[in-house]
């Protein structure tokens, strides 16, 4: 027989204002087995856990019961308090009687009994627990960074800068992300290339890092500290070792007419390319879809003035396997497309413009050298019309719900920089509300209107139509209580920004959590906002929810800092809560094996002794021990009931049904 | 393809030759329009207030009719399409309507949305196929430069209507193309021409109805094209811009496939 | 009369069947409207006075008249306001009162013409009287 506490927490009003903690704690008291029983205010606070482990060993406990908040928040605090009190830390089981009891209930009378049960369901799993020990499982020192923008990139060079090694895989010829597209950047207007190349040069020398470039992760198996990654190179038609990025092959190649993707189909880019000037690495690439040679066997031209023999045609996707011990998703983010959106003639006329292609407009190497030219007859604009928040906050199932939270200071940025370069432009912002909390963010967008005369009007635009080489903006000014029409030359949407459309694949693979949005879940929204819920796995950037850059590489420091932490261990500690096989009622259906999603279950033939002193061979499941994250899937899909989980055994869940129902 | 027919009050009288030319394209197109009979008129537009059940019951008797026939409901009118497809729409979707109307109706089987409502064009694009209309011309409207003019009605609320994109729609220009002619965009084909309006304010549906025209003819069109009968008054009549005539779009098509 | 008032703009929420809370307050809607400058209050206002029950304003208004249904200010608000259908519900908790019509049967013969569809008509009875 187990010799119980029970300790009942307050978690001073958020449990004890609902629940009648003083009831709780006498009811349990008469629980079969518990020896003794109490409360307290903050459980978890040093006198609180003080409070436990004198009573440990005042009363000679070998279970203990908390009634407190969630095990997410603090079964690891109570274990290692009991453990450092003499007692296995799996003798430890919590009721949750916060979340699960007094947030969600009102009346205390109802909300005590609902405590007194889920405290009663407890025990009597105590009764059945036994001590399980923690094996432990070796860490490879190696991260796997996916997405080379600015948040991979400063992950990868942190995690070096420590000393280990990381590869980044970047699905683009070029690791530079978004970042390499803008021109300038707030609240300081640097230039983004004079700020990013160099990084990206760091990244490029530093014989820690290794960049895959045009690669994708193809599948991830295995569990923290010891997973394996199929990295897919993409055959690029051009030998990455001896390929000079001279750039020869670019100007020569006569298909010359391909939508180029780095100036948002601005302009056009040859069918063997290299991104811009200062992509990392400097090597040519052969789009598929575009060289003739690829197509129809017809022109070679690349591969003739090549004076390296760099070119081959005949390169195929290469397929790596590498182990690593931690991977971070950096995969960034994309403007979403206005489909649906045509109000503001956006597919109608060239001269709507999203708020990136106009990075490119105004940056040296775009699509017209850094001069603002309109799209449509390369004449200079002297009415701009900004339009914020189109596609953001929105519910009308058009958009997103979620705020893109950049745009608000890049339009600030884009008006001012209009201002400056053209004084003789008129620049309007119609805005719904201007959302500013940044260091010297505020202070900036005001300068756009204060001294480069924005003119800022709060309002949103109903509709922009193209007349006579024009664009006729329809909108209401809300604070003057009127309609406006102004005839514009150029219209800017800042469009609504969404994860990158890999995020939902990768996720699947890496079995991390989404939001609705497809922004990765972080593992707590405020203490651990970089890490994902499933171990191993961490988060940077915008893959997270919308972010600018300079919180951008905050969070990819911070999501570098702990995969450090996590790769300086040689070993790390094993749940022990893993499934085990009873193979004495295996029958070999291999149900398990089909349902367990780490692969952590083999099959193998066995000698077995029969009551007729003879032998046979019977197929029987087997679980490796360092591969089961315990889920549990295998042991609700095993027929014969061979399968177990320790530390959450069949036995063990229905003594808690049977404390429930009684 | 047969199909329950609702012309609606103002095609059997102002608008009757959208209702003739229709019915003779039909013909040729091989589609067959059984009018469905003892209908009544639709109420000319769609009671906004959610507690609004009564004026609903014409519509429900028609899309009942039709269920009864198993044919999917044809509708012309842009107005009686816009009040069928939305008044189906509740009695799919809003379980107060629904409720209501049944109790007042007391089917042997209560109406629940059942029956698809079918626009004109819609039968010509999903059915018959533009390219299949296409082969049907006999006397294509080469190059001639035509503004499609889609109104409010067709279109919006798009979820309910789902007609096609509502800023952007290609519904119209597709069938212009498909009778030989040139289909012109212009900004204003989506904006309202004054509707109702005229009734009390003159000077508006003017405005409204030439803002249409003047876009129309600006970006080149030599006539405009509309399914709806008190668009084609509010263009004519209320507005009206020089060497702009204003069609209904199943004349066009009448015209095309030599039954005109 | 500032109870009636309250009343009165709950009365026309009911009719409307919707919330007046989710407006952001953005103006799309009146920066959509066709018919804006024939309205003293606009649509984003129409929302924002039911809202607050600042309804007896909006009643006399000839504003509230104005409006053409052409669904604009519905299609393109970004949080599925519904401005017309509010607009719609003021005029029917006005109609629906005695003696309120907006439209007289003997107005309307002097209103038509001879190429004046019957959709017109219908539409102005049911838009204009109960």
């Amino acid at each position: 027989m187990q010799r119980i506490g029970v300790f009942v927490c307050w978690c001073g009003s958020n449990i004890a204002a609902t629940v009648d903690v003083q009831q709780v704690s006498d009811a349990l008291a008469k629980e079969p087995g518990v020896v003794y029983s109490t409360n307290y205010q903050y459980m978890c606070s040093q006198s609180g856990q003080q409070m436990i482990q004198d009573a440990i060993k005042e009363h000679h406990l070998t279970g203990i019961v908390i009634c407190s908040c969630s095990p997410r928040m603090h079964e690891t605090t109570f274990r290692k308090t009991a453990a450092a009190a003499g007692i296995n830390s799996y003798m430890v089981e919590i009721a949750n009687i916060r979340e699960q009891c007094s947030w969600i209930h009102k009346n205390k009378e109802e909300a005590t009994e609902k405590a007194i049960i889920l405290g009663r369901a407890a025990i009597a799993k105590v009764h059945l627990n036994a001590p399980l020990t923690a094996g432990e499982s070796p860490v490879v020192k190696r991260a796997l960074v996916i997405g080379g923008g600015i948040a991979g990139i400063q992950t990868a060079l942190d995690i070096a800068d420590a000393g280990f090694e990381v590869d980044i895989v970047e699905k683009k010829p070029t690791i530079g992300g978004k970042m390499a597209q803008i021109d300038k950047t707030f609240p300081t207007l640097d230039c983004a290339a004079c700020i990013l190349t160099p990084k990206m040069v760091d990244v490029a020398q530093n014989e820690k890092i290794h960049i895959y470039s045009y690669s994708e992760v193809e599948s991830v198996k295995g569990f923290v500290g010891n997973f394996t990654a199929t990295i897919k190179k993409k055959a690029r038609y051009v030998k990455e070792d001896i390929c000079t990025g001279c750039g020869l092959c670019t100007e020569k190649c006569p298909m010359k007419k391909v939508p180029n993707e780095f100036n948002q189909m601005l302009d056009n880019r040859t069918a063997i390319y290299i991104p811009f000037a200062q992509a990392v690495p400097k090597v040519a690439t052969i789009d598929p879809n575009a060289c003739m040679m690829l197509k129809n066997g017809k022109c070679g031209v690349c591969s003739k003035v090549c004076t390296a023999g760099a070119i081959d045609y005949t390169q195929k996707d290469e397929f790596i396997e590498q182990q690593y011990g931690a991977i971070v998703v950096a995969t960034g983010f994309n403007t979403i497309k206005l489909d649906n959106f045509d109000e503001f003639a956006y597919s109608q006329s060239p001269d709507v413009v999203t708020s990136l292609e106009f990075e490119r407009l105004m940056n040296a190497a775009g699509p017209t050298g850094g001069t603002l030219l309109r799209p449509s007859d390369h004449t200079h604009p002297h009415t701009l019309v900004f339009v914020q928040c189109v596609g953001s906050r929105d519910v009308s199932g058009c958009g997103k719900p979620y705020c893109s939270k950049i745009c608000c200071m890049y339009t600030a940025k884009h008006a001012m920089l209009c201002r400056e370069k053209y004084p003789d432009t008129e620049v309007y912002v119609f805005y719904i509300d201007v959302r500013t909390p940044g260091k010297n963010f505020d202070e900036f967008y005001r300068r756009a209107v204060e001294e480069y005369g924005v003119h800022y009007i709060k309002g949103m635009v109903g509709k922009v139509a193209p007349k006579n080489g024009k664009l006729m903006v329809q909108a209401s000014d809300l604070l003057a209580n009127d309609q406006l029409m102004i005839e514009a030359d150029m219209v800017v949407l800042a469009t609504a920004i969404e994860p990158d459309e890999s995020a939902r694949s990768i996720a699947t693979m890496l079995t991390a959590s989404m939001d609705t949005n497809d922004f990765f879940t972080e593992a707590h929204p405020k203490l651990r906002p970089v890490e994902s819920p499933t171990a191993g796995i961490f988060l940077s950037g915008v893959c997270q929810g919308p972010k600018d850059i300079p919180e951008t590489v905050s969070q990819a420091s911070a999501a570098a800092s702990k995969v450090i932490g996590l790769l300086v261990k040689d070993k790390l500690t094993c749940n022990p809560c893993v499934a085990e096989s009873n193979e004495m009622m295996c029958n070999g259906c291999s149900a398990c094996e089909k349902v367990c999603p780490y692969g952590a279950i083999t099959y193998s033939d066995k000698e077995f002794r029969t009551p007729y002193r003879t032998t046979i061979m019977r197929r029987v499941a087997s679980v490796n021990p360092a591969v089961c994250q315990g889920c549990g899937a295998c042991t609700v899909a095993c027929p014969s009931g061979a399968m177990d989980l320790k530390g959450f055994s069949t036995r063990q869940i229905m003594a808690e049904v049977d404390a429930i129902c009684k | 393809m047969v199909y329950s027919y609702f012309p609606g009050c103002t095609l059997k009288n102002k608008a009757s030759d959208l209702d003739m030319y229709a019915r003779k394209s039909a013909e040729v197109l091989g589609i067959t329009m059984e009018e469905i009979e003892e209908w009544q008129c639709c109420g000319g537009v769609y009671p906004l207030g959610a507690n609004e059940t009564a004026p609903k019951l014409a519509s429900v008797r028609a899309l009942v009719a039709a269920r009864e026939k198993g044919q999917d409901l044809l509708t012309l009118c842009s107005a009686c399409h816009h009040v069928l497809k939305r008044v189906n729409n509740d009695m799919a979707e809003n379980e107060n309507i629904r409720t209501k109307a049944n109790n007042y109706m007391q089917l042997e089987t209560p109406y629940s949305g059942e029956t698809k409502v079918v626009h004109y064009l819609e039968m010509l694009r999903d059915v018959v196929g533009f390219d299949q209309l296409k082969a049907k011309v006999v006397n294509p409207l080469k190059g001639k430069k035509i503004g499609a003019y889609y109104g409010c009605l067709l279109l919006r609320p798009s979820k309910v209507l789902g007609m096609d994109n509502p800023e952007n729609p290609t519904i119209i220009e597709d069938f212009i193309k498909a009778i030989g002619a040139v289909p012109v965009i212009y900004p204003y084909r989506n904006e309202c021409c004054g509707g109702y309006m005229t009734m009390e304010n003159k000077e508006l549906a003017k405005k409204k109805s030439n803002t249409v025209l003047e876009s129309a003819k600006e970006n080149g069109a030599e006539c405009v094209i509309t399914a709806c009968p008190l668009c084609m008054y509010n263009l004519k009549v209320n507005g009206g811009v020089d060497d702009l005539p204003v069609y209904y779009f199943t004349e066009l098509l009448a015209e095309a496939l030599g039954v005109k | 009369m500032e109870n009636n008032e309250k009343e009165l703009a709950q009365l026309i929420q009911e009719i409307s069947g919707l919330n007046p809370k989710k407006c952001m307050k953005c103006g799309k809607c009146s920066g959509a409207c066709p018919a804006f400058h024939e309205m003293e209050y606009h649509p984003h206002q129409f929302v924002d006075m039911v809202d607050r029950g600042d309804v007896n304003k909006l009643l006399a208004s000839k504003s509230i008249w104005m409006c053409l249904s052409c669904f604009a200010c519905v299609e393109r608000c970004p949080r599925d306001v519904k401005p017309a259908n509010f607009i719609e519900a003021a005029r029917l908790a006005l109609i629906r009162q005695q003696g309120c019509n907006h439209l007289k049967d003997e107005a309307v013969p002097a209103l038509l013409d001879d190429e004046l569809p019957q959709q017109a008509i219908v539409s102005a009875y049911r838009k204009y009287k109960k």
